[in-house]
């Protein structure tokens, strides 16, 4: 049979359990003799930790022991950066507990261990901490002055610079007949998840062995962190993924508790489990996005691009987390967008702040590079007097100049380059379906006390990171298959992507791909996991790897066991035929064969957003009237999931543009500790959203030809809203120039404008 | 303090601190784990559950406020053999990712739907706006209740 | 995010709920709703030692309609208040209010006394409270009394009730079928607290606004009527442009504060634009 379940929109089969309350998240695990951790967090942005005192909290009942620093003689150990982990962020690691400083309100001081979470709780409010408190680093720009350092060795707050460069932009600049420069910055958000993190850990004593729940994203790689730091042998730790309540790049990385529980475990030799609270999940979770730049784009009279050069700095918060400087090193590289630009020099810097340590969030750097040029593009086209779609099909990339080189970026040494694609379809298409030429009337006119505007942004995703992916597929004693990946799950339906995947390539119907199971480390000799927008490419890619050994080794046996070459041997569902004879596949149970992915580059999806919104001036309220998404993913596995993270991470994009705030305040005192302070899409906010998924251009570099496509919805969301915010309110003559773009902000502009145009 | 109520139509007695809310009792005490907790101070509504039938946050309501009552948790609003009409449609419309917030949107739905057949969009979204979904950005979460509707009307 | 220890009493008369305040020296809290106080336990913001729940006091959770207006019991919930058809007749104002509070859930919970012990400034019936002149009945160790609108509301989250005392009712003087309103608020998010919320009516006398109530909620630290916007509405013919005047002087009268979801300035805006706006819901009513 010829499968067609790739390109099928299939319903999911995750949904079974999760639709009846059935699903089994961290927290939905019991364990005999279970002892309940709490953490004490710093209140203070930033001070010297003099001394701990908690034996007024252990005299509790129900409080069965107390860990600070003092119970890691050596120090605490230190958590290593997974991406870009370069010799000069060494200094700036986050130990696992705070040592002999606190650098942000947050930060763990404390874990407290007793009979329930209450009784922490209520013993942690008498744990004495007395802490010399320093001058607290706010913002960027009080980093800058250098006054007061997180890091006395250091003696400086800037960890990094990262330079993107392609050809040679100051004599560009030189030259150009027009520049723009404008300052642009992005609010604080983090990919806060629906289910806060959690860990569980049991050590077992005869064994010497560490089973760890909770775990998610990352896997593998944790294992290695914890291995070191806790010194017991890989093998002797195993990771389990429970399902997992929302990843978007926050959840799964190596945090302070990773370390924390486990230890607790093995040094009291009960199981512990830990589950975040959402006040602590505001401040200790990735932070993310808070980025200012200032930018300089040099055109030719005719709209094209000649350079861009500028400077971003990255408010890093205090410490260097696992994959922290992903954002930083992003928005460097990526500033370009979807366009040809032949010059490019931008540098990067990260300054580290009295605040909760940032790492990704679900289209890092990107979101904030892709505001920060189609913001400037709309100004220039309106300076050139050129119409600002004709500038964008200027300048977008063509399938002629595929691949396209990008900026290089040092010093990771990262070289890169556009897979695949004709960028301005995706641009037409978006235009075509909001119908723009005749919207086009509308741009900035007052109708019904609402100003009416339209915004039109392109963007680029990459995804598929590398280096390797691995899946494993084995025959069940029922006679069907079970698919073991080295990814993880966040919650976005890989087990049915992964199905579908392994279905076709079996042959077989995609119910008889029994169970995917995925993220515990048990199930396949190494694995990369859930980041980049990689899984479906590079744990299908590895898929397809596995079921080519798997037919081989299959091939072999049942050779051997029909007494036929290995050359007629064929699979038919359940069944296995040659030389005249036939044998149940469940005879064959227990085969099984691995197969891996390497890839080095990455695939680039692409895509346009417009959308139509309208602008109450006096209210700084926006409504969103259309909106559109259209994006080409090189081929789309399963239409249905996909369009689940199109419009999913658009509304998450949009919370960006329009709501999420991470507040403090000048002392590094966090404000917005509660989901009435941090404020989330809900239902009513934004209706009317609609996304096109395209596959016109597959990806060459992968044997599926599908592109990583599970951020395009964010990426160009604030600057779609940004620009339509311009447009609409054209007669104050504002420029929206930071997001999130708040009824305070944009009444603001439209007080500015009024009183600019008075005077 | 004991108490008494019914859960998913079978009575239940629990002896339980004052403070442990019902969100907690469910969860820990009768082992109902479908019910999930997203924020304990009642804003993201993934404890949802129904008291005597009405939508409520069970966080933000005590275990022993409970006695008497008859409670309606997820697992109440399932079966075994087959996926009822709003859970059919929550599937076809994918209506869920992580499938975290999930519970709370069935309850609430259910109640919604139980109430009001008639529902239109605007009240369907009105009344959701008291469940945050950090995955789907709402979309299909609302065309599936809206297709649920004819199975609840009478 | 557990809540503290505490005790807990379900009383089933008034007098015995009255009782067990009295003798907690001010620990103890009375329990209705519990959809503020749950959240500010969660945080430990509030950490009474007695939680004395009022379910079951008997005749608190009526609507009573009569020539003297509404009286609505202190258990009356917002749904009670949404699905009770008789106060779109009998107080429109508070209706439209009511449906802008919160979300479907806590509607189903929460209640207009347990509202107004808490008296979150930015909470619409505290709002509709004032505007309106309501008046709450208070039951104590000391016996029963009334205490009006302005008297009660004595800050964020502050009241006259004392630690022994619960509100048993809350008056709001009879409707004319044709009075004038408007209600406008506006939050970052629908059922967020609003940034800034405007309850305002006012009766006609010869084509003219006699008897102007206006009142603000989500605007300096306490609900409150705006007298001279009000002055700046009675004995005029309303237009348009009267609504932008009576607007203006809502905006001057205020004293508003500067949060994470707005400044000062905004706020003060908003309150002028909200009150212009409702003038005009009024005019068409």
């Amino acid at each position: 049979m010829k499968n067609t379940f790739i390109g099928t929109p299939m319903e999911r089969r995750e949904d079974l359990r999760f639709l009846r309350g059935r699903g089994e998240y961290v927290d939905d695990v019991a364990m005999p003799g279970l002892l309940y951790a709490v953490i004490l967090r710093s209140s203070v942005a930033h001070g010297r930790l003099v001394s701990i005192d908690a034996s007024a909290a252990l005299r509790f009942p129900g409080v069965h022991s107390i860990i600070t620093r003092a119970d890691m003689p050596g120090g605490p150990p230190i958590i290593p950066m997974r991406l870009q982990p370069l010799p000069e962020f060494k200094p700036f690691e986050q130990p696992v507990i705070a040592h002999d400083k606190v650098r942000y309100v947050g930060e763990p001081i404390a874990v407290i261990l007793a009979s329930s979470v209450a009784v922490a709780e209520d013993a942690l409010e008498a744990i004495e901490v007395e802490i010399e408190e320093l001058p607290a680093v706010a913002d960027w720009q009080s980093a800058s002055a250098n006054t007061t350092v997180l890091f006395e060795k250091q003696g400086t707050n800037r960890s990094l610079v990262f330079h993107s460069r392609k050809g040679d932009a100051d004599a560009a600049f030189a030259n150009a007949p027009y520049v723009r420069r404008e300052k642009l910055r992005t609010g604080r958000h983090f990919g806060l998840t629906m289910e806060p993190r959690g860990v569980m850990a049991a050590w077992d004593d005869a064994a010497g062995k560490l089973t760890i729940y909770g775990a998610a994203k990352v896997p593998f790689f944790n294992r290695r962190i914890l291995s070191a730091q806790i010194g017991l042998p890989v093998d002797s730790i195993d990771m389990i993924e429970n399902d997992v309540g929302g990843g978007y790049g926050a959840r799964g990385e190596f945090y302070p508790e990773d370390f924390l529980i486990p230890f607790a475990a093995r040094h009291v030799k009960r199981p512990v489990k830990w589950i975040e609270d959402r006040r602590e999940n505001l401040m200790a979770m990735n932070h993310a996005r808070e980025e200012e730049c200032d930018l300089e784009v040099a055109c030719a009279r005719d709209g094209t691009i000649l350079a861009i050069r500028g400077e971003v700095r990255t408010d890093m918060g205090a410490y260097m987390r696992t994959n922290g400087a992903v954002g930083a090193r992003n928005v460097s590289q990526f500033m370009a967008g979807p366009y040809r630009v032949p010059h490019v020099k931008i540098d990067s810097s990260l300054w580290m702040t009295n605040k909760t340590p940032v790492g990704t969030y679900r289209g890092p750097g990107r979101f904030e590079a892709c505001f920060f040029l189609e913001r400037m593009i709309d100004m220039i086209a309106a300076d050139l007097g050129i119409d600002r779609i004709e500038f964008r099909r200027k300048n977008l990339v063509t399938a002629a100049e595929q691949p396209y080189p990008i900026a290089h970026v040092q010093p990771t040494d990262a070289k890169d380059e556009y897979d695949s694609g004709e960028y301005s379809e995706t641009l037409e298409r978006a235009l075509k379906e909001i119908n723009w030429s005749e919207k086009a009337k509308l741009q900035g006119k007052l109708i019904d006390g609402k100003y009416h505007g339209l915004g039109v942004v392109c963007f680029i995703e990459g995804g598929a990171a590398g280096p390797k992916e691995m899946a494993r597929i084995e025959v069940n004693p029922e006679g069907k298959f079970s698919v073991y990946m080295g990814t993880a799950s966040v919650g976005q339906g890989v087990e049915t992507v992964f199905a579908q995947i392994a279905a076709d390539a079996l042959e077989v119907p995609v119910d008889n791909i029994d169970h995917v199971y995925h993220g515990s480390t048990a199930y396949v000799s190494d694995g990369y996991g859930a980041y980049h927008s990689r899984s479906t490419v590079m744990g299908g890619s590895a898929v397809l790897d596995a079921t080519n050994n798997f037919m081989a080794l299959l091939r072999q046996a049942a050779g051997k066991r029909l007494g036929c070459a290995e050359s007629n041997v064929t699979l038919d569902i359940d069944k296995v035929t040659g030389g005249g004879r036939t044998m149940a596949l469940k005879d064959f149970a227990g085969l099984t064969a691995e197969g891996a992915f390497l890839n080095k580059k990455h695939t680039y999806s692409y895509g346009a957003h417009v959308c139509h919104i309208t602008v109450d001036a006096k209210l700084g309220r926006i409504e969103i009237i259309d909106y559109v998404v259209v994006q080409d993913v090189g081929r789309a596995v399963n239409p249905l999931t996909l369009r689940g993270q199109v419009l999913g991470s658009l509304v998450q994009g949009l919370g960006g543009a329009v709501l999420e705030d991470l507040k403090y305040d000048e002392n590094g005192q966090f404000l917005t500790g509660s989901l009435a302070d941090y404020l989330l899409p809900t239902a009513t906010d934004f209706p009317n959203l609609r996304c096109v998924v395209l596959d016109d251009y597959p990806s060459p570099i992968n044997p599926l030809g599908a592109k990583g496509a599970g951020e395009g919805g964010i990426i160009a969301a604030g600057g779609c809203m940004a620009n339509a915010v311009a447009n609409a309110l054209s007669s104050f003559g504002v420029q929206p120039r930071e997001l999130p773009l708040s009824p305070t902000y944009i009444w603001g502009l439209v007080q500015a404008g009024q009183r600019a145009a008075a005077e | 303090m004991t108490t008494k109520f019914e859960v998913n139509g079978k009575p239940v007695s629990v002896d339980v601190e004052p403070r442990l809310t019902l969100a907690d009792c469910l969860r820990h005490e009768l082992r109902l784990t479908g019910t999930h907790i997203g924020c304990e101070h009642g804003v993201c509504g993934a404890c949802t559950v129904l008291v005597d039938g009405e939508a409520v946050r069970s966080c933000l309501i005590l275990a022993v406020q409970a006695e008497g009552a008859k409670i309606t948790t997820v697992e109440g609003l399932s079966n075994d053999a087959d996926l009822t009409p709003l859970q059919k449609s929550f599937r076809k419309h994918h209506a869920l990712q992580c499938g975290f917030c999930t519970p709370g949107f069935i309850t609430t739905a259910h109640a919604l739907l139980t109430e009001e057949p008639d529902c239109d969009a605007d009240r369907v979204r009105e009344v959701l706006s008291g469940n945050i979904c950090r995955c789907t950005g709402y979309i299909g979460i609302v065309d599936a209740v809206l297709e649920a509707r004819a199975a609840y009307k009478k | 995010m557990k809540l503290p220890p505490f005790e807990y009493a379900c009383p089933t008369t008034l007098n015995e709920a009255i009782a067990l305040l009295a003798n907690h020296s001010g620990e103890a809290k009375p329990l209705a709703g519990g959809q503020s106080l749950m959240p500010m336990m969660a945080f430990r913001i509030a950490q009474p030692s007695l939680l004395v729940d009022l379910r079951k006091l008997p005749g608190m959770k009526e609507i009573k309609i009569g020539p003297d207006g509404v009286r609505l019991g202190a258990l009356v919930r917002w749904r009670d208040v949404i699905d009770d058809k008789r106060l779109a007749v009998a107080h429109p104002l508070l209706k439209e209010a009511i449906s802008h509070v919160a979300h479907y859930q806590i509607r189903n919970r929460g209640t207009v006394g347990g509202s107004c012990a808490h008296a979150d400034p930015a909470s619409e019936m505290p709002g509709i409270a004032q505007t309106c002149e309501a008046e709450f009945s208070v039951m104590g160790k000391a016996g029963a009394r009334t205490i009006k609108a302005k008297d009660f509301f004595q800050g964020a989250l502050t009241t006259a009730l004392g630690a022994d005392e619960i509100i048993t009712e809350i008056h709001l003087p009879a409707w004319p079928a044709a009075r004038r309103y408007g209600f406008q608020e506006f939050a970052r998010r629908r059922g967020d607290f609003a940034m800034a919320g405007v309850a305002l009516y006012y009766d006609l006398d010869g084509g003219k606004a006699a008897n102007a109530h206006i009142g603000v909620f989500g605007v300096g630290d306490c609900q409150r009527r705006l007298p001279k916007a009000e002055a700046a509405l009675n004995g005029k013919a309303v237009d348009e442009a009267l609504a932008v005047k009576v607007g203006e002087a809502a905006a001057a009268e205020v004293e508003p504060q500067e949060d994470i979801h707005a400044s000062a300035a905004y706020r003060r805006s908003l309150t002028g634009t909200l009150v212009e706006r409702a003038i005009k819901a009024a005019m068409v009513r």
